[in-house]
């Protein structure tokens, strides 16, 4: 009886957040995988099973394929690079300095702004001739260039932007650990006398990796997931260079209302991100050591 | 007694034919989409329009919607349409009336049109603009706030150079010749301000257009089955644009960016630029210099595509709707309030009478470049519309970019964006 009554409780303790996440996570997910195997419905035509068609025209779909390598560039790009600056600006003002919380509050401010608004700026950055970065670089007599025009640097320059954006964010849960670290082990090292540096790689980064780990789960979603600027500042060109998936589905889906292949192409998408996210938490656990 | 329940009787029967005559005069609604492509205004404008509209016709309730960008609205638009709950009417891009059709969303105004009247007014339009607006012998839009490609250029800039202010480029070879003049480099051989500029993100087709037209023909057929991005004339046009950049070298390299491109042109980076007529006003606003208006140079013939927005009918709509709809679209697209449109918005005034109004004429007396645009429409052609237009459009500015940034030739590119545009179109034959 009394096993049955906690069992009960147990469930219903459970379902509001189980009933949120059936509503609006696996429901959809897997109404979408229906989808992807029906063509698309188009005025009068109804929706006809196609079964894995969608999936054979990913296959040969070029742009598909470029907007997948340039999203692995894009993730390899931006990954290591933010979570390498965000730890190195929280151990910058997890010290005693002056003016520490302007310095807190600066590099937190790129994650406050809304990316639409701030993707405007960076298009003036950008601006060949007169935009920021060229009137620095002309400073050095480096020749002009157009940045978001070129097949060539379109890409990086999104990477820098996403970058500037998620360093600062990531670098809050970086500060958060180390504060909650104890004063004492860096007491010991130092009367073992051990390095700045050896007792970074041997105590301090170990200690952070449960953080590192949550960190590089958030990371890999949004180097997926974070497209508004795209949006904003080239709208996947020159010639797809910035096209990134996400953004390809949106278009497939949103521009040219094709929503069945857009489903197909979604499921890519959840597949990549599943299996990274599977990835990250078998291997890099094992390597976690939690407090 | 029976009196009184026959008195009540009398009071419930004539309480309720009160309430029945209520019901039938209760105002139609009718729900409408817009969208702001450009500064200014706009939605005052437009809820001023709507409530002098109501005032006029106390049995029509009109609802206006700013429904953000042409992108955004389309898609308000068609999702509403699957979720069952469309408005009556919208201004939506002229481009996409194959894709409204395809989709069962809207009906055509030809059923609407009973009086002579009515004839005349659909006559009244100019034909540029109803080329984008009627396929299949029907009617699908109404041309509202449409607008053309046009040539600006910095008067200074060409007193400076040498050249008459007053005499704007008429063809292909005096704009490469004059750009050429235009074009300033500093001592280390760094460009302070280029010759010309057509801007080349976002959608590059667009102007791409007006170069083709000039150079003799249009990109699509009319029944929006066919496209023609490899005939040896288009790849001449895009031959054109890319010399611009690589042979006379007096166009900015890469893709130049459509939202800074007046900016450029304020900031003197640029001696001339082509855009919409749309961002007249703009550049009125914030142009320190004598500026001029002009049509776009000619190469076999004038040319520019027509571009903007037309109103739609959509199909899940009362009949009484649809009248209220229509009633409405006559109402302000009548001479006088065409012409004040273009005035206040920079928009081109979509019939010829409009331009015989006596607040147009003034406008214009006050302010020429207004003119320009109307007299280049003799010579407008539809703007790219095709089934399943969006995804036909970006084969063809997928490879303009590649064209400008240099990874294809012209002639690839154009190959392989034909190739791919029939790919899609195969479906709609």
């Amino acid at each position: 009886m009394t096993r049955t009554k906690e069992w009960l409780y147990g469930w219903l303790l459970l379902l509001p957040a189980m009933a949120l996440l059936v509503l609006f996570t696996h429901y959809p997910a897997v109404a979408n995988l229906w989808h992807s195997f029906y063509s698309t419905p188009r005025g009068s035509r109804q929706a006809v099973f196609v079964g894995v068609d969608h999936y054979r025209q990913l296959a040969d779909d070029p742009i598909f394929w470029q907007a997948l390598s340039n999203n692995l560039w894009y993730a390899l790009g931006t990954i290591p690079l933010s979570i390498a600056l965000a730890l190195m600006m929280a151990a910058w003002v997890n010290g005693r300095i002056a003016g520490r919380s302007v310095l807190r509050l600066a590099y937190f401010t790129p994650t406050i702004l809304p990316m639409i608004a701030v993707a405007n700026i960076w298009l003036f950055f950008y601006t060949p001739e007169y935009g920021l970065l060229e009137q620095f670089l002309r400073l050095f007599g480096v020749p002009t260039h157009n940045w978001l025009g070129s097949q060539s640097t379109a890409l990086p320059a999104m990477m820098v932007v996403a970058v500037w954006k998620e360093a600062g964010f990531f670098m809050i849960f970086y500060l958060a650990a180390l504060q909650s670290m104890s004063p004492h082990l860096a007491e010991a090292a130092a009367i073992e006398g051990a390095s700045r540096w050896y007792f970074f790689r041997r105590v301090t980064f170990p200690l952070l990796m449960p953080t590192t780990l949550f960190v590089l789960v958030n990371a890999v979603i949004n180097a997926f997931r974070l497209v508004d600027h795209v949006v904003v500042m080239t709208r996947g060109g020159p010639d797809n260079a910035t096209a990134l998936l996400l953004y390809y589905i949106y278009e497939i889906g949103f521009r040219f209302w094709d929503s069945a292949y857009a489903a197909a192409l979604t499921m890519v998408l959840l597949v990549l991100l599943g299996a990274a996210a599977l990835a990250q938490f078998l291997f890099l656990e094992r390597r976690t050591h939690y407090q | 007694m029976r009196l009184r329940t026959f008195q009540r009787l009398i009071v419930g029967v004539a309480a309720a034919l009160a309430s029945v005559i209520a019901l039938a005069q209760a105002p139609v609604e009718v729900s409408f989409f817009y969208p702001v492509a450009v500064g200014g205004p706009i939605t005052k404008i437009v809820d001023g329009l709507a409530a002098d509209f109501e005032k006029e016709n106390p049995g029509i309730k009109l609802r206006p919607i700013y429904s953000g960008s042409y992108q955004e609205s389309i898609a308000k638009a068609l999702t509403a349409v699957k979720s069952g709950e469309p408005p009556v009417t919208s201004i939506l891009l002229s481009t996409d009336m194959f894709t409204l059709i395809d989709e069962d969303a809207i009906v055509p105004f030809d059923d609407l049109v009973k009086t002579p009247e009515d004839t005349a007014w659909l006559k009244s339009f100019y034909p540029g603009f109803m080329e984008n607006s009627q396929t299949g012998g029907k009617t699908w839009g109404i041309p509202f706030q449409r607008s053309t490609v046009v040539l600006y250029y910095n008067k200074e800039a060409f007193k400076e150079a040498g050249l008459d202010p007053n005499k704007p480029p008429a063809n292909w070879k005096e704009m490469v010749d004059y750009a050429q003049k235009l074009t300033k480099r500093d001592a280390s051989g760094r460009v302070t301000q280029w010759g010309v500029q057509i801007p080349s993100s976002g959608f590059p087709y667009w102007l791409f257009q007006g170069l083709a037209i000039e150079n003799g023909v249009n990109l699509m057929n009319a029944a929006g089955t066919e496209t023609y991005y490899d005939k040896p004339e288009v790849i001449e046009a895009l031959q054109y644009w890319v010399d611009l950049v690589k042979k006379y070298k007096v166009h900015p390299e890469g893709i130049v960016e459509w939202g800074t491109t007046p900016k450029d042109f304020f900031e003197r980076k640029v001696a001339m630029v082509w855009t919409t007529t749309g961002n007249l006003t703009n550049v009125r606003s914030n142009a320190k210099f004598d500026f001029g208006v002009a049509m776009l140079p000619a190469n076999k013939q004038r040319g520019s595509p027509t571009g903007g927005g037309n109103f739609y009918l959509f199909k899940k709509s009362t009949p009484t709707q649809r009248e209220a709809a229509f009633k409405f679209i006559k109402w302000v697209t009548t001479p006088q309030r065409a012409a004040q449109w273009g005035i206040d918005t920079g928009y081109v005034a979509v019939r010829a009478d409009a331009w015989e109004t006596p607040a147009m004429k003034q406008y214009v007396a006050g302010f020429a470049p207004a003119a320009v645009a109307r007299d280049q429409l003799p010579y407008a052609k539809a703007e790219l519309s095709t089934h399943d237009n969006q995804r036909v459009t970006k084969a063809l500015n997928d490879g303009l970019q590649a064209a400008l940034t240099g990874t294809k030739t012209p002639e690839q590119a154009l190959k392989d964006a034909q190739r791919e545009s029939e790919r899609i179109l195969r479906a709609y034959k």
